[in-house]
């Protein structure tokens, strides 16, 4: 109950802190719709490539990839709004004040959802706005979201973790650039069956080419790999959730 | 007075390398990321050289002139937030109540971008080189392409100062790099014009100057001696690095009034 209150009033300030303020509210609406407009606008012959077999075009097929890039970005993004907490006191002082210190992990990762979600709709009607094709039907976008929703939280909860650990803005490269490699070392431009060499090795291991591949099953309308997508998922939501309640033991023990 | 002025650029342009390589961070990334997204997209996109028309069979060739352009951008904004700590300190302050010249000040600054620009031009093509890429234009093409860099460094980092200048914060100069960005991206980065299918992204590839540059250090790894492809992309540099001198100094005449 008093972790609640606690994340209740921890999402409460930072949406209101991202969206009262355009400096970190446009970057991250801004970021993936350019993504989307350069890839799927600037590589769209790439459907043309022998063995490019996604049936609904190169637009949808980026799609997915974007939306769950702004997910996991959504969440590192966030991470950055809590070393700004510790940079300038902020944090330490809700550690005083909060009955409850986990719910300030909650509360940063609740604030993190919702401002993706608004990130995800914008996207969304922009990309059937430009002649996006779905495939799947309802049950199958819900997948296809609930996945994103899931890297969205595994991302917040490693962002946290950094954050928590180092308490400073300089932690920014450390939390964004591992989920950058991660994303970038799937299959985002062509299939898993398009890429060679070390790349095809890199992808076929990273635990997100299932995530993606899922992903773009459910908006084609033909689900694949769904029970080991999310399986990943959840798996690193939960790892993360452990990483950054020890995250959050560490910033307590450092008073 | 040239002796006096000269030794001003030298201890300016010192302290500006001296101070980036003191920042391990300010060093590392703008070497690092450009080399990581270049390997990310050579294994991502090695498909695309199938298309009909693609101009090489080596997508590491084809897209190892964005590293130069990402390296330059990275220097800039860093070179740029540098200045703008400058201001914010009271250092130009201080600096203003010297003899200092105000160009040795402009001067010294972009020496020392140029030296930054140059080391991560030459570590960018000795890791194409590493991987298998041979310029098509041979050594002269790398000495061009050297002194390409350098320009575009000079460009780049004038727009910089400028950033610093005109507004005195760094975190405006750190605004710009979203906008730079999308500049690059919106270019003939990942594909050549001629294959950019959909017609407005080709429209804006082609008014887009970033193009240009890419194309120019494009042509001397993939093609040869392309004279109209170097005399775009060195005439492109020369009016950016023109503009952005002409406001730099501008902008540092009324921030030295000011002081």
């Amino acid at each position: 109950m008093r972790a609640t209150a606690v994340a209740r009033g921890v999402a409460w300030r930072t949406l209101h802190n991202v969206f009262t303020n355009p400096s970190l509210l446009i970057p991250s609406l801004v970021f993936p719709l350019f993504f989307f407009v350069a890839f799927a606008g600037g590589l769209s012959q790439v459907k043309n490539v022998p063995g490019f077999d996604y049936p609904l075009g190169y637009t949808s097929f980026q799609f997915v990839f974007v939306l769950l890039q702004s997910a996991a970005f959504g969440g590192v993004f966030t991470g950055f709004g809590i070393a700004r907490d510790f940079e300038t006191g902020f944090a330490r002082r809700l550690l005083l004040a909060a009955p409850n210190r986990t719910g300030i992990v909650l509360g940063y990762a609740a604030a993190a959802l919702i401002r993706w979600l608004v990130t995800a709709v914008i996207l969304t009607a922009v990309a059937l706005a430009v002649g996006m094709h779905v495939g799947g039907n309802g049950v199958d976008l819900v997948g296809l979201y609930s996945l994103a929703l899931l890297l969205n939280l595994a991302a917040v909860l490693w962002a946290s973790g950094v954050a928590m650990r180092l308490r400073t803005m300089q932690a920014g490269p450390i939390m964004q650039m591992p989920v950058f490699l991660v994303l970038f070392f799937a299959p985002v431009y062509v299939p898993l069956s398009l890429l060679q060499g070390w790349i095809h090795a890199l992808a076929t291991v990273n635990p997100l080419t299932r995530v993606l591949e899922a992903g773009r099953g459910f908006l084609a309308g033909s689900p694949t790999d769904v029970s080991v997508a999310f399986a990943v998922a959840a798996a690193l939501a939960a790892a993360f959730s452990l990483w950054a309640l020890r995250g959050l033991r560490s910033a307590e023990a450092a008073g | 007075m040239n002796q006096r002025f000269a030794d001003q650029v030298y201890v300016l342009a010192r302290r500006s390398v001296v101070r980036t390589a003191r920042q391990p961070a300010n060093v590392i990334f703008p070497l690092v990321f450009p080399l990581l997204l270049l390997a990310v997209n050579a294994g991502g996109l090695k498909a695309a050289t199938q298309l009909p028309g693609f101009p090489t069979s080596s997508f590491v060739a084809f897209a190892l002139a964005i590293p130069f352009i990402q390296g330059a951008l990275f220097a800039t904004m860093n070179a740029g937030t540098d200045l703008a700590r400058d201001i914010q300190t009271g250092f130009l302050n201080r600096l203003s109540l010297t003899p200092m010249r105000g160009v040795a000040l402009l001067a010294g600054q972009l020496g020392g971008i140029v030296t930054m620009g140059l080391i991560q031009a030459l570590v960018y093509l000795s890791v194409g080189l590493a991987v298998g890429v041979r310029l098509a234009s041979g050594f002269g093409g790398a000495l061009v392409l050297l002194a390409f860099a350098v320009l575009i460094s000079i460009g780049f980092g004038a727009l910089g100062a400028f950033a610093a200048l005109r507004t005195g914060s760094g975190e405006a100069v750190q605004s710009l790099f979203p906008a730079f960005f999308v500049f690059l991206f919106l270019s003939s980065m990942n594909l050549p014009r001629n294959l950019i299918e959909i017609d407005w992204f080709r429209t804006v590839a082609t008014v887009n100057p970033v193009s240009y540059l890419i194309e120019c250090i494009r042509s001397l790894i993939i093609v040869g001696w392309d004279g109209e492809a170097l005399a775009l992309g060195f005439g492109v540099a020369l009016v950016i690095t023109i503009l952005s001198l002409a406001l730099a100094s501008i902008s540092l005449r009324t921030r030295l009034a000011r002081s």
